[in-house]
């Protein structure tokens, strides 16, 4: 009897407890929020919050599987929401009159847009994650800003023809009826916005799904093991190289899943938008919300989204409010003292779970 | 414009990104930590001098001197009331909390300034030298002259002095140079108020080649240096001059050959060959691990 | 040593250098199966640097490593674990955020064999595999003790609970050869008896070889059934435990002149 419960704990642990509470939290937050908002009774403001803050949960979840759980500092996060952001918009611009569902536009859009993204992935991933730390870091802040550089240079143009596409300068010849899906640096305008809520919703399940049950599977395990010790994983046959990139993929996945909801949200969209700060802001998330720690992730996003919002009312200092609260965070959680006193708190609950 | 005149505007740029990096790099090597806020000491910098000059009209020593102090100033501040209690904290809370810093000192010089753009006057002139074919801005020269200067104090600074033997110590192994008798955390100061003083120096050279002075003015000469700096190997001072001389030419060349939408991604994109032929960059020190 | 018995591991005149500086040179050792082997010699003598070229950690600069009749030339880190040789750290290598029993469940990574769709779906083959490697998991444990730590993190256990723990780890891989770097270092007489006791259970039980570098000369001449001996990189001796103690040279090299 005593064994079972061992095998039981060590097999799905602590996992267990914070994954249903994640799910739990989710799918409470939906329900509240979409009632709230068919009954009218949310402001347009928050209305208007609710698919970008879907969008920000599933990029940082996917980052957390990438700086948590595999221990690689990715700074390049942004650029993985550009490239899912206007294919999204480029296909459903295309589908627009095949394909009249936007519901099904909008997933068969957001599918695109992931897989372009892994291709993405793969083509960075393969030859970068040979490098260790900060010059992975940095090689990550570099990709970010080639896609924005090369997005904001793109034209794409769609008539009765086919795609016309130009470099740079902008030499699409559009026959009557014909779309501009990119226009360089001005992105996309005239964009169905097709986004919704329950959508960003179910996937932020979704994705919350993929990474515990990658997380708490072999290869969950060999992530983890090559972000405590490189060297001891790969004596025990472990493929750095390929498990690293099964966590860089998913992440550039999600990042691609959550630029198209985002992008299919608005009705225009500069390729600026998913600059550096950008990829900054989906990190602070993660680390806020702890690393390795999804439930933590979601509950850093939407506060952190909100807090701007919230601190509207001292209008001009709400920036600065946002850096010193920011910054007061990261001192006081990182306070030995305290920490000390949430280990002790944690020890404690996790010894009466035992005992229970 | 030939070969030669886009070199030499080239290591013009170079030399203020060199100027920066350098700043990345010993903050870098000492305290192991991404000051993501450096580039908006820079943009401080700037300020100061703006006013200085026009709002005071005090002259271009005194002003460089105040921009020199006040940068000084404000990096060690950061480091003490942000950096230093997070000393045994992980390297990314750290990253987060310069991160915030960065949004602090923007914000604030909004709020102080507004985000309206100002034009910085003309410091050096619009003077130039013309040998031959080949016609030299004094900006430029300056601009060189100052980076080589700059380079070689260091350089004199950090193999000559006890301090810079302490720097160097503390780069090493922070454990045993405290039970030498070094005390790191004035090591520490040191190193952000030197970087933060030639932050201040590279943001009147900035300033009076672009002349224009805004809040964010220096994220992107920010990001562009600390690219220099990994370029040339992170933590290692001759790497950081030798990263931000490349860069700028790489990037002048770019614009002047290829594109200019698009030197910013040649830029990066030379970065990323080159890391992955020298892992950690041109003259980074090679990382093993004892197994 | 009877020539009826098989050889795993034929090393001829390994060597490596570091920047100009031999390291070692002209290493050669056979090991039979099911045999364990001490390699000792005085600090600094190159033992761990074999154990890091035997496992690919370095790659040789000379001489030629034989596993199974197999050469390994080409072999990386990984297909050296793939190929059958475990081993242990001299400071210990455990990953210290994961439990104890997913310290050993890494182990079976090559042998798990599902596919990373299949655990996001969770389909029938995950689920039997997991149930099945568990299990296994928990045997090798209660073998090495730690099947009541199964759920703690792995740093939180004592040192010499850690030790036998990558110990575990290693054997989790299913390997032909073990080599374990000082699995004495810093345990007490007591446990030091119990840890002899354990490794020859292992021999006995999984009929592996086994290469052990330790100081602990109580634990080498106790459990080797023969020993080699490094010196400044070099092979100083070869042979029984007896013969060992009684090598005028090994004993120059301990306590010099």
């Amino acid at each position: 009897m005593e064994k079972k419960k061992n095998i039981f704990a060590a097999l799905f642990g602590e996992g267990v407890r914070n994954r249903t509470f994640s799910f739990i939290i989710v799918i409470a937050a939906y329900i509240i929020l979409e009632s709230m908002r068919r009954s009218g009774s949310l402001s347009s403001l928050f209305t208007g919050l609710l698919v970008p803050i879907c969008c920000y949960v599933i990029a940082a979840i996917g980052l957390n599987l990438n700086v948590g759980i595999s221990g690689e500092l990715n700074l390049g996060q942004a650029g993985f929401m550009s490239i899912g952001a206007f294919t999204g918009i480029s296909v459903s611009g295309c589908l627009a009159s095949s394909l009249t569902n936007p519901t099904l536009r909008l997933i068969v859009s957001i599918l695109v847009a992931m897989l372009v993204a892994v291709i993405f992935g793969l083509i960075i991933g393969v030859p970068v994650l040979k490098l260790q730390g900060d010059y992975l870091a940095i090689v990550t802040l570099a990709f970010g800003q080639i896609i924005m550089s090369l997005v904001t240079n793109m034209y794409l143009g769609f008539d009765e023809n086919g795609f016309q596409f130009s470099f740079v300068e902008n030499r699409t010849k559009l026959a009557k009826g014909g779309k501009m899906l990119l226009s360089g640096p001005m992105g996309a305008n005239g964009t169905d916005r097709i986004s919704t809520f329950t959508v960003g919703a179910v996937m932020i399940v979704l994705a919350l799904l993929v990474v515990y049950n990658i997380m708490y599977s072999k290869s969950g395990r060999a992530i983890m093991a090559a972000r405590d010790n490189r060297i001891a994983a790969e004596s025990v046959g472990i493929n750095i190289a390929r498990t690293k990139m099964l966590a860089f993929v998913i992440s550039a996945a999600m990042a691609g899943a959550a630029g198209a909801l985002y992008g299919l949200n608005y009705k225009t969209l500069v390729p600026a938008k998913f600059d550096f700060n950008t990829s900054i802001l989906i990190l602070v998330f993660v680390v806020l919300g702890g690393l390795g720690n999804m439930t933590g992730t979601i509950i850093a996003t939407v506060v952190l989204v909100l807090l701007p919002e919230l601190l509207r009312p001292i209008a001009d200092y709400r920036m600065l409010t946002y850096a010193i609260i920011l910054i007061l965070t990261m001192i006081i959680t990182n306070n030995p003292v305290v920490r000390k006193f949430f280990g002790g708190l944690k020890l404690r609950r996790d010894t009466a779970g035992r005992e229970a | 414009m030939g070969f030669l005149s886009y070199l030499i505007s080239g290591l013009g740029l170079g030399s203020v990104y060199a100027i920066i990096a350098l700043g990345y790099t010993m903050v870098y090597g000492i305290a192991k930590m991404l000051n993501f806020a450096h580039g908006d000491v820079i943009m401080i910098g700037a300020y100061v001098s703006f006013f200085a000059l026009n709002s005071f009209g005090l002259s271009l020593p005194v002003t460089i001197l105040l921009a020199v102090t006040v940068c000084t100033a404000l990096g060690i501040v950061i480091e003490k009331l942000a950096y230093k209690p997070l000393r045994q904290a992980s390297s990314l809370a750290v990253l987060i909390t310069a991160i915030g810093v960065s949004y602090f000192l923007q914000n604030g010089a909004q709020l102080l300034w507004s985000s309206s753009t100002k034009v910085f006057p003309s410091v050096f002139g619009n003077g130039s030298i013309t040998i031959g074919s080949l016609s030299v801005s004094i900006l430029t020269i300056i601009t060189i002259m100052t980076c080589i200067v700059v380079m070689v104090a260091l350089t004199l600074f950090i193999n000559k002095t006890k301090t810079g033997r302490a720097m160097r110590a503390c780069s090493e192994d922070k454990g045993a140079s405290t039970l030498m008798g070094i005390n790191v955390n004035s090591i520490i100061s040191i190193t952000f108020a030197i970087g933060s003083g030639l932050a201040a120096i590279a943001s009147l050279l900035l300033c009076a080649a672009y002349p224009s002075v805004f809040p964010t003015l220096g994220s992107m000469p920010g990001i562009k240096a600390f690219t220099a700096a990994v370029f040339g190997g992170i933590g290692s001072i001759p790497g950081a001059f030798l990263g931000g001389l490349l860069l700028g030419i790489i990037e002048i060349f770019a614009k002047a050959y290829i594109s200019t939408q698009l030197s910013d991604a040649i830029v990066f994109a030379v970065l990323i060959v080159v890391l992955l032929i020298k892992p950690t960059g041109l003259l980074g020190a090679k990382q093993n691990e004892k197994v | 040593m009877s020539d009826s018995k098989l050889i795993v591991l034929d090393v001829k005149d390994l060597g490596i250098d570091f920047g100009g500086l031999t390291a070692v040179n002209d290493f050669c050792l056979q090991i039979y199966e099911k045999e364990i082997v001490g390699l000792i010699g005085p600090n600094g003598a190159g033992k761990t640097t074999v154990f890091n070229m035997l496992t690919k950690v370095y790659q040789p600069s000379r001489g030629q490593i034989f596993f199974c009749g197999e050469d390994t030339a080409k072999k990386t880190v990984v297909d050296m674990n793939k190929a059958g040789i475990a081993r242990t750290f001299q400071n210990i290598r455990l990953f210290s955020k994961l439990s104890v029993l997913d310290n050993v469940m890494t182990g079976f990574h090559n042998s798990i064999t599902y596919s990373p769709v299949s655990a996001v779906l969770r389909l029938p083959s995950f689920r039997a595999q997991e149930r099945e490697f568990t299990k296994k998991a928990m045997e090798l444990l209660s073998i090495f003790g730690l099947e009541d730590q199964a759920g703690q993190m792995a740093a939180n256990l004592p040192y010499g609970a850690q030790r036998r723990l990558e110990i575990a780890r290693a054997m989790a891989t299913n390997p032909k050869l073990l080599l374990l770097d000082e699995p004495a270092a810093g345990m007490n007489p007591q446990e030091t008896e119990e840890l002899m006791d354990m490794i020859r259970l292992v021999r006995d039980h999984f009929g592996i070889a086994i290469l052990l570098i330790e100081h602990d000369m109580k634990l080498v001449m106790g459990i080797c059934e023969r020993i080699t001996v490094l010196n400044y990189g070099m092979l100083l001796a070869e042979g029984t435990p007896d013969e060992i103690q009684n090598n005028p040279a090994v004993v120059k090299a301990y306590l010099g002149e």
